[in-house]
């Protein structure tokens, strides 16, 4: 399974670590929000706004270089466009991956 | 230096492409908003080159914002769907798009065609036609669409304005000068210091009042001679 990673925070930082720092903490504190926001949504399920939660979370995805990752997303986000729950628990599994990665930032 | 706001719901986005715009010899940032709405009222009062402009964003995505004003600077759109930026193509006013995670080159390849944009004039957007058929007020910081040939007539009421609807009755925190201008001319005039009205809306006009729905709105003496004029009178 693809791991996230920092390659693009460092590659739009040119290496600075103070602007790195920056970009990590934020990440640390708009992630979980977004995450709650989906987790709420779903459990109901309200479609549209989990779809919306999952748009947001796809960019997040993107940023880490979950590359096959970031297009099952866009899958999902579609399919529950459609009121359709496949590729949920997939899903939900790379926003595990994604925690578990940010807890040790 | 171009002069560029940002404007996106996600802080990391905002992050990310700050530090892009610092590291660009050609732009300066001289605001960010985490919403369209603030976005709107920081452009009523102070001009910019550039906005880069999320699509998706609760609410009032950015193609309601590319709609909803008026004379807008260029835009670059920022999304993390391309399929979205295809309805781009519509607009004049939006000279790229970027997908999210935006990569810093294609970054600089924006903002070299904008560089060689800046000396041409602004253009207005092709599509949609809305600006003469609707008018979006702001209400609660919503942005109510009103459909402007509904409207009967608008009356000044000290730092507000009531837009009076054949349905709806809406109360605004602005002045009738700056709606009237907003309005088309042709079917929209100024009859009393506190009143404008739709010309296509009078059932009749006696001495110094006209009838609209069943209200009597004042015609004042300086203004009858404009509304004589705006009637197909026999």
């Amino acid at each position: 399974m693809e791991q996230p990673n920092l390659v693009y925070f460092h590659k739009i930082a040119d290496g600075d670590q103070a602007i790195i720092d920056k970009f990590v903490s934020i990440l640390k504190s708009e992630f979980p929000q977004q995450l709650a926001n989906y987790n709420e949504n779903i459990s109901i399920p309200n479609y549209h706004e989990s779809s919306e939660a999952v748009h947001k979370l796809k960019h997040k995805i993107g940023i880490l270089g979950l590359e096959d990752s970031y297009k099952l997303a866009g899958l999902f986000e579609q399919n529950l466009r459609n009121q359709n729950l496949q590729y949920q628990k997939e899903f939900e599994v790379i926003l595990k991956n994604i925690t578990n990665f940010i807890q040790k930032l | 230096m171009i002069k560029c706001i940002i404007i996106d719901d996600e802080k990391l986005a905002r992050e990310i492409l700050s530090i892009l715009i610092l590291k660009s010899e050609k732009l300066v940032l001289v605001e960010q908003f985490s919403n369209a709405i603030d976005a709107m009222k920081y452009l009523n009062s102070n001009k910019v080159d550039l906005i880069f402009l999320d699509i998706h964003m609760p609410n009032f995505s950015g193609f309601d914002f590319v709609q909803t004003i008026k004379n807008p600077p260029k835009i670059i759109l920022v999304t993390v769907d391309k399929n979205f930026a295809l309805d781009a193509f519509n607009y004049n006013c939006i000279a790229d798009y970027l997908v999210k995670p935006i990569e810093e080159d294609r970054f600089n390849r924006a903002v070299k065609r904008i560089s060689v944009k800046k000396e041409q004039p602004v253009i207005t957007p092709i599509l949609p036609d809305t600006t003469t058929k609707e008018i979006y007020v702001n209400i609660d910081k919503r942005l109510i669409k009103i459909d402007i040939a509904s409207i009967n007539f608008i009356q000044a009421n000290g730092d507000y304005i009531l837009i009076k609807t054949e349905i709806n009755n809406y109360t605004v925190h602005t002045t009738l000068k700056k709606i009237e201008e907003k309005l088309p001319k042709s079917s929209f005039i100024k009859i009393h210091r506190s009143y404008i009205i739709n010309v296509n809306k009078i059932i009749d006009i006696q001495d110094s009042t006209v009838l609209i729905g069943k209200e009597l709105i004042p015609v004042s003496k300086n203004n009858r001679s404009i509304l004589m004029e705006s009637i197909n009178l026999l």
